[in-house]
């Protein structure tokens, strides 16, 4: 009788879990293997450098990052440029400012404690200028869509030939791994697109990999101090828990004898 | 109970206690008599109370960086999780604290289940327990609002309508819930004062859940009453202190490894999206520990019969020491019960899981199947159980198991797969 329950639990979560794999037809995302995973998962320097390109060569032209200051670029745990490149790359943008005495707002170059300049005023202006969709803020991302990185990666190189009889809209494109497959954002990525300073072959799987493992870093500025702290606290729990172990069988071993 | 008379050995000490007998209290609490024989399931209790101080703590603190209003609050999460010193820590532990209270309160109802302790005398500390348990939901949804992402705003929308399907008043509560005619700023901000508020209700209730535990003394994994203190009992100090030390430590790893390694998993991806009251999302889903409340709510194609089956789904528990007509609180010795058990374990499982999937076609069914159910459990199978049920022979003591002998409970376990 127990074991006819026990099979029939199983039954069920099996059930379940069959409706589970019918229900979704999911694509599978690209995958590649991210320096940022596992317990001591740390980003890769070069790919982050690079991925700003990226971001700022072609991303930026259309989507904001408005969480990220230009301090950010030189912390530690980030693409950490120099903080004199950072002051730099700061200072080649306009940032506006004010209102000064006059009451005037006035435009001076970008200091290390600004955040990203936008490349749109507000999210109207920048649905105006894209065909009514509004591209979303990259900050965080890679936090808020389902597949994450893999996701990001696998969108900027889905883009194909729509299936025979599907029509698209003017200026909707066909991506394979975009939710309901239908795109407003074209394809943006070609090979040798922008020149890495580093001499990497500018590819669009390279391209892709280096852009995604920067919004990582955007969406998760302290994941290197997480991982660190991380893997440090487990370990001093698993060294307490052994000794506390130890010690209550000490004490319940006055117990034992008693009885 | 330890009913002697305490007398502090100092002069102050005594003066101070006779005045405020706050010794007494502390007396009490280090000797009170605990069965031996707890297993591990009891130490959820106090694993409990850790997860409802850390997150008091951790949420003091965030309320010190957080801005509740519609406008800021996302980017003041934003703030938390990149500028404050330690920011995304505190933030994490409390976003995943919640789940691991929740895991934990789980656990501790289905153990009060499966060894009956919320039988006679402890219906008050089951029926706290349940109020709590509701507080926690509130607390919880509340708390998920605050960081005004999509999920936040549009499972507020969702909850928040249930009440508009009160008959008449409905749509005025629904309006005076939001402090508007729709989930804005004042819902915000009237969430955020209640999310703060809660804790504290349930951390008094709390010290009530204890109060109430210390006048019967604890349920056991046999589920008989204490013959003889001397023998069946330890202090609480140190052996039952350094056990639920030892549970809480385990418990602290896994946690651990939710806030350093996958402190998003357990969350919405759709929440680090700004609220944004014209684009509703694909799929409206509940924090998972609210997912088989959600499945009952939808399996029902009524709006208002929905509200009120989710909601007796929640207070038919408060029922449960009626409803349970067995004089045999552990299921160790109800061998019909334990396997009822276990499938009522099964059904809140599945209800958990298609209240995660779209109400539609089998989820549905499956979703109907389920709750029909999980009411049928409680209304028809535990009365009548209690008399149809032929229990197994019960122990005289913890320590003298039905043959005599042997103290663990192995010996009972035994006894009872003889007879099969």
């Amino acid at each position: 009788m127990k074991n006819f329950f026990k099979s029939l639990l199983h039954i069920s979560f099996v059930f379940v879990l069959s409706c589970n794999s019918m229900a979704a037809e999911k694509v599978e995302y690209l995958k590649t293997d991210w320096s940022f995973k596992g317990l001591f998962g740390k980003f890769d320097r070069g790919a982050l450098q690079r991925g700003y390109q990226v971001y700022s060569e072609v991303c930026s032209s259309c989507h904001s990052m408005k969480y990220v200051s230009y301090r950010n670029l030189a912390e530690k745990g980030g693409p950490e440029f120099s903080l004199d490149q950072a002051k730099a790359i700061a200072a080649s943008f306009e940032v506006t400012d004010g209102p000064n005495a006059d009451g005037e707002m006035f435009t001076r170059p970008g200091k290390l404690s600004d955040k990203f300049v936008m490349p749109y005023e507000n999210e109207k202006a920048a649905q105006a200028a894209n065909g009514g969709a509004y591209p979303p803020d990259m900050s965080v991302l890679v936090k808020a869509r389902g597949g994450g990185a893999n996701y990001i990666y696998s969108l900027l190189q889905g883009y194909e030939d729509p299936p025979l009889g599907m029509t698209l809209d003017e200026g909707v494109y066909y991506n394979k791994y975009m939710y309901g497959n239908k795109i407003k954002m074209s394809n943006q990525l070609s090979d040798g697109l922008v020149e890495y300073s580093d001499g990497t072959e500018a590819t669009v799987e390279q391209m892709s990999k280096d852009i995604t493992t920067f919004l990582m870093w955007t969406a998760e500025p302290h994941l290197e101090a997480r991982h660190r702290m991380g893997f440090k606290a487990i370990v001093y729990l698993i060294i307490l828990t052994v000794l506390v172990y130890f010690s209550m069988k000490k004490i319940w071993s006055r117990i034992e004898t008693e009885v | 109970m330890s009913d002697h008379e305490y007398t502090p050995q100092s002069k102050a000490g005594k003066w101070f206690n006779d005045r405020l007998p706050l010794l007494t209290l502390a007396n009490h609490l280090t000797d009170y008599p605990t069965p031996k024989n707890l297993n591990y399931w009891w130490t959820f209790g106090g694993i409990l109370t850790f997860c409802l101080i850390t997150q008091i703590v951790t949420g003091l603190t965030l309320a010190m960086h957080y801005i509740a209003h519609a406008d800021m609050a996302f980017e003041s999460v934003e703030h938390i999780m990149r500028d404050v010193n330690y920011g995304w820590l505190i933030r994490y532990i409390h976003a995943n604290g919640a789940s691991m209270f929740f895991l934990a309160v789980y656990i501790h109802i289905f153990r009060s289940l499966f060894y009956g302790s919320y039988k006679a005398p402890r219906e008050i500390i089951w029926i706290i327990g349940i109020i709590i348990y509701l507080l926690m939901m509130a607390a919880a949804f509340m708390g998920y609002v605050l960081p005004w992402g999509q999920m936040s705003f549009w499972g507020a929308t969702v909850i928040t309508n249930l009440f508009s399907a009160i008959p008449f008043v409905g749509e005025g509560i629904v309006t005076w819930l939001w402090g508007g005619y729709s989930v804005d700023n004042p819902t915000l901000t009237r969430f955020f004062t209640l999310h703060y508020l809660i804790p504290f209700l349930i951390l008094g209730l709390v010290v009530l859940h204890i109060w109430a535990l210390h006048v019967p003394g604890n349920n056991n994994p046999v589920g008989i009453d204490i013959q003889k203190p001397s023998k069946d009992t330890v202090p609480f100090h140190p052996y039952i202190v350094i056990k639920d030390g030892f549970a809480l430590l385990m418990f602290m790893i896994v946690f651990a490894f939710f806030v350093f390694y996958t402190p998003n998993i357990l969350g919405h991806a759709d929440n680090y999206i700004e609220a944004n009251p014209m684009v509703t999302p694909a799929h409206i889903v509940p924090e998972w520990y609210l997912l088989p409340f959600y499945a009952i709510l939808r399996s029902v194609p009524d709006k208002l019969l929905g509200v009120i089956a989710m909601l007796s789904a929640i207070f038919i528990l408060a029922a449960l020491p009626w409803l349970d007509t067995s004089k045999i609180r552990s299921a160790v010795f109800r061998p019909l019960y334990k396997q009822f058990y276990w499938i009522l374990v099964a059904d809140v499982l599945i209800l958990g899981y298609v209240g995660a999937m779209p109400a539609e076609g089998l989820y549905l069914l499956i979703a109907r199947v389920a709750t029909a159910y999980y009411f049928i459990h409680f209304l028809v199978i535990l009365p009548v159980l209690g008399f149809k049920e032929k229990t197994l022979p019960v122990p005289l003591s913890i320590t003298e198991p039905v043959l005599g002998g042997s103290p663990n409970l192995a010996m009972a376990k035994n006894k009872e797969s003889l007879t099969k």
